[in-house]
């Protein structure tokens, strides 16, 4: 399956797994949908039959509220089985709303904004220690770099040339309350990381070539590489895209099957 | 207490190569000694320790024996969400270090106090919490928890306290001390109040058993036990709130022996500490526990 298509089957199943459980955050799942199919579509080193693989590269989602895109995203590749993901939510089910490390595939609980950042930095500094070839990935929301937590990581991270980290900011430009700008503005973010000593790169982040080439770009750096995704909030579901209120809402029966139907198209 | 840590720490990791010791910028002429032998395995963070507490919890990820060292309240409630969630949810080997219990850094002021950090790290799932007597208990607590793979909380005062235990035959996790035997009345004891309460018992003679605890978490009932058994009062002091501090947990404790059938009741308690409140005054050690009314 090429990139474009396991994008879709994603968006699908994030859509039926929201529905299903009358699920928050499918906005912030879908704006981050094509990068998780670049990475899962055979670029990260990671063996689904083997999720504890010793070699194998760490992605960390920073933003544990967009649980359903990565546990679609595994269990499409084969981490668990679809039955399993659509327990989701329920009783004594392990795949909680907030993205949980009991689920295969996954590394690191989070659901507390700014905390994977941190985390990412000591597993990258433990591969350099360890002459080791991993690489770690971590997922951020645009709203959580308002965590000052974030900054530690981010001033860390190229002082100890982590080349191995590869941050990548879903910048989706709506935050819980309201939009990035009129909340707590980041621009200009791009200049920000570059100016703590980060190779930063802007991109379209629903563009797969654009990711492709800036993960590979990432792993010929020499310090660490801040991907800045742009994005939409929503994307692929036209009543979706760029709505604050589908950070919260979970569609109705009709709202479900016209986002289905748009998908397919 | 930290000169005995440093160097039972570098001890320890001669033997395990897997101990990482982590600062956020603390440290100077204490961490040396580890610094020197095992500049591959230390990491000074910067004033960052949000950020330290997830590194730790990402090196455990990778298998490291991490320590992270810092003082006061710097380590604990600075970052006390990464410790709960990064370290104890996910289980990871991180001990964190703290120097500087209750009074130590008197006059620094309350920002320098540590004397809310039992109760706070005692609530969290899977961590061990151990605030040591003498220099003695906190070197056998840090091979302690040098072997024990998971979070732990290592709650050391300053430098310069004195030995009171000669010798200690075993000291295991969850153990506490029988310092001295005596009658009527027992003291019990949580950190460096154990040298304090050592002397007034010597000093004054009423027969007043005294028993050190250095672990807060898990708390040793069968020694509490025997102790119900054996006096009628019980006085516990420690430099820390009395809210959710020591003396709550040998209150609970003994609650919980009661109502599990394994005493019909305990002695009366008595428990000393900080009465809720702050201290915004300069003084030694000594002076600001004589304010927060820290005598027997």
């Amino acid at each position: 399956m090429d990139s474009i298509s396991f994008a879709k089957e994603i968006r699908k199943t994030i859509l039926k797994l929201v529905y299903k459980a009358k699920a928050s955050h499918v906005g912030g799942a879908l704006s981050m949908t094509d990068i998780l199919a670049v990475l899962y579509n055979g670029y990260i080193k990671v063996r689904p039959a083997e999720p504890k693989w010793e070699e194998r590269d760490m992605f960390l989602l920073s933003k544990g509220h967009a649980c359903t895109g990565l546990y679609s995203t595994l269990a499409l590749s084969g981490f668990f089985t679809l039955d399993e993901l659509f327990t989701y939510s329920q009783n004594d089910s392990r795949l909680l709303s907030h993205t949980s490390h009991k689920v295969p595939g996954v590394e690191l609980s989070t659901g507390s904004l700014g905390h994977a950042f941190s985390v990412g930095c000591g597993l990258a500094l433990s591969f350099k220690r360890k002459k080791n070839t991993r690489k770690v990935y971590v997922m951020l929301s645009d709203g959580e770099l308002d965590e000052g937590s974030n900054w530690e990581a981010i001033l860390f991270a190229p002082h100890h040339k982590l080349d191995n980290l590869v941050a990548i900011v879903d910048y989706n430009k709506i935050q819980s309350f309201g939009s990035v700008e009129e909340v707590l503005n980041l621009e200009p973010l791009a200049k920000k990381f570059d100016s703590f000593g980060w190779n930063a790169v802007e991109i379209d982040g629903h563009d797969h070539a654009a990711i492709e080439n800036a993960l590979r770009a990432a792993s010929e750096s020499k310090i660490p590489t801040a991907i800045i995704a742009h994005t939409v909030k929503g994307k692929g579901v036209d009543f979706m895209e760029h709505e604050l209120l589908w950070h919260y809402k979970s569609p109705t029966e009709e709202q479900f099957e016209a986002a289905i139907k748009q998908i397919d198209q | 207490m930290r000169t005995a840590f440093i160097q039972q720490l570098v001890e320890e990791a001669r033997k395990d190569e897997k101990v990482f010791l982590l600062t956020g910028d603390l440290g100077f002429s204490v961490l040396e000694p580890f610094i020197n032998e095992f500049p591959e395995r230390y990491l000074n963070v910067g004033v960052a320790e949000q950020n330290m507490t997830g590194i730790a919890a990402g090196l455990a990820m990778d298998g490291w024996n991490v320590f992270t060292y810092s003082i006061a309240n710097f380590p604990t409630l600075r970052c006390i969400e990464q410790i709960r969630y990064d370290v104890c949810y996910h289980n990871l080997n991180v001990k964190v270090v703290s120097v500087g219990a209750g009074y130590a850094y008197a006059s620094l002021g309350a920002s320098h106090h540590a004397t809310e950090d039992i109760g706070m790290m005692r609530t969290i799932p899977n961590m061990i919490v151990a605030s040591p007597g003498d220099p003695l208990e906190a070197r056998i607590i840090t091979t302690k928890f040098v072997e024990h793979n998971g979070p732990c909380y290592l709650r050391l005062g300053k430098a310069g306290e004195p030995l009171v235990h000669d010798k200690i035959d075993t000291l295991n996790i969850g153990d506490g001390l029988e310092v001295l035997k005596g009658k009527g009345t027992a003291v019990l004891t949580c950190g460096a109040m154990l040298k304090y309460a050592a002397d007034f018992i010597k000093a004054n003679e009423q027969g007043f058993g005294l028993y050190s605890v250095p672990f807060i978490k898990p708390i040793d009932s069968a020694l509490l036990k025997k102790i119900a058994l054996e006096y009628n009062n019980i006085i516990t002091i420690e430099e820390h709130q009395l809210s959710g501090g020591f003396g709550s947990v040998v209150l609970e404790a003994y609650n919980d022996l009661v109502q599990g059938g394994e005493l019909e009741s305990f002695p009366k308690i008595k428990r000393i500490g900080i009465p809720d409140k702050f201290i915004s005054v300069a003084g030694s050690q000594e002076h600001l526990r004589g304010l927060a009314g820290l005598n027997l």
